[in-house]
């Protein structure tokens, strides 16, 4: 039936008949006008500045308008350490975000604490908390790193189906769009993770789109 | 640019200064060669004073402040003690027996403290702090009434090693939160349990 749909459409349009569907206008306008948060945590953030300017150029994907309130922003880029400190106020924001919602994890500290994890004071990965759509390597990656998981965030969100039990999260009510905050407890922060968002935990392996 | 006085001229100034101050000059072996003088905690704020006020080393400017943990050390050594042993014949003698007995040497916490002095451009002098114990005796005197950039580094000495600092104006938490309970930045602690690398599910 779908693949019946596509090969209408491409016939169609052969002949000068331009169709498209809601889902595919919906999801296209969302793709190209992702606006990240803006918010750099560390020595990744410099990278992910260096993504916007002129010679990487970050517009080109339609993701040049950084907001500075986590109320007008689509897409969290948490670039850089997360101390155990920040962490609450990371969610924080995450939660203030209105739906539908992105996260990417850049650097080797935001998905797993990096060349500090053994440290006292940084958090082992952010997808504790949040649920992270596309993790970049790294230390630091560098912005063509970041352009890709960019590009990846927008295949993810160009085939997100918008009705069916696989659809995104926003568009399913009982599906929470905000997570607990973690406290500050007398040792580290309390729960240490979020088990309902933390995939290594559940022994999900993590989707990888290619 | 006047030539800093070596560290023993520096205690003698300070006995002279400071009546009743103790002052030992710690020897650094290394190529550095940064000597350092450990005050006694009755004289301290004194001494400080001393070393910022007088005209020769004017030693107005602190720029740091740290912490050391010297954890409790354990050496054992091989002794010859005479006793009486039993010979095969049943009569006792006396022999001598090798033992090895261990003496316990108590740790403690020291806070270093590196002096510069902006108007005769020398430095550093560092002085040293050290608690009684690493449990109960943590407290030493403060030197940011003498020096105000001490505030804050203190702090951070409290907020990681525990060093109790009497007489500082405003002693909390400086990097770790409030209900934070213990002290990274001893050698005996021990980060919580939270590495999937540990309580993970193996693939
Ligand atoms: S991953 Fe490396 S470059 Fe990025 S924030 Fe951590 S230490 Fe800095």
């Amino acid at each position: 039936m779908e693949q019946d749909l596509k090969e209408l459409k491409i016939e169609l349009s052969k002949n000068g008949i331009f169709t498209t569907t809601l889902e595919e206008i919906y999801n296209w306008g969302r793709k190209n006008s992702v606006w990240p948060l803006t918010f750099g945590l560390a020595c990744c953030a410099i990278e992910m500045i260096a993504t916007t300017m002129a010679r990487y150029d970050l517009a080109r994907f339609g993701a040049e308008v950084f907001r500075p309130s986590p109320r007008q922003a689509d897409l969290i880029i948490v670039s850089g350490t997360v101390t155990k400190k920040m962490a609450p106020q990371v969610v924080r924001l995450y939660n203030q975000m209105p739906e539908p919602k992105y996260v990417i994890a850049m650097g080797a500290c935001a998905i797993s604490g990096g060349p500090f994890r053994d440290g006292y004071n940084v958090l082992k990965g952010i997808d504790r908390y949040i649920p992270v759509d596309v993790h970049i390597p790294g230390c630091p990656p560098r912005p063509e790193a970041l352009i890709h998981a960019f590009m990846t965030l927008q295949k993810k969100i160009d085939e997100q189906a918008l009705r069916g039990a696989d659809r995104p999260r926003h568009l399913q009510a009982d599906l929470p769009s905000e997570f607990p905050v973690p406290a500050f407890g007398a040792h580290g922060l309390e729960p240490a993770q979020n088990d309902e968002v933390f995939l290594a935990e559940q022994g999900n392996p993590l989707k990888v789109i290619q | 640019m006047t030539p800093l006085p070596s560290p023993e001229e520096i205690k003698t100034l300070i006995e002279a200064g400071v009546p009743g101050a103790t002052v030992t000059v710690i020897a650094n072996g290394s190529p550095s060669a940064q000597h350092s003088l450990l005050l006694d905690h009755e004289h301290a704020r004194a001494v400080a004073e001393f070393l910022r006020d007088h005209a020769e080393l004017k030693l107005d400017f602190c720029s740091l402040v740290t912490g050391v943990d010297w954890p409790d050390t354990e050496t054992t050594a091989k002794v010859k003690v005479k006793k009486l042993v039993a010979g095969p014949d049943g009569v006792e003698q006396e022999q001598e027996v090798e033992e090895t007995r261990k003496t316990k040497v108590p740790g403690y916490l020291e806070a270093v403290y590196h002096l510069f002095s902006m108007g005769k451009k020398h430095g550093p002098v560092v002085l040293r702090l050290r608690t009684a114990n690493r449990t109960d005796g943590t407290h030493l005197p403060s030197l940011t009434p003498v020096w105000r950039s001490a505030e804050f580094q203190e702090r951070e000495a409290f907020d990681l090693y525990g060093i109790v600092f009497d007489g500082h104006p405003d002693l909390r938490r400086i990097l770790m939160w409030d209900g934070f309970v213990d002290y990274p930045m001893r050698k005996d602690y021990v980060p919580p349990e939270d590495d999937i690398l540990v309580t993970g599910v193996k693939a």
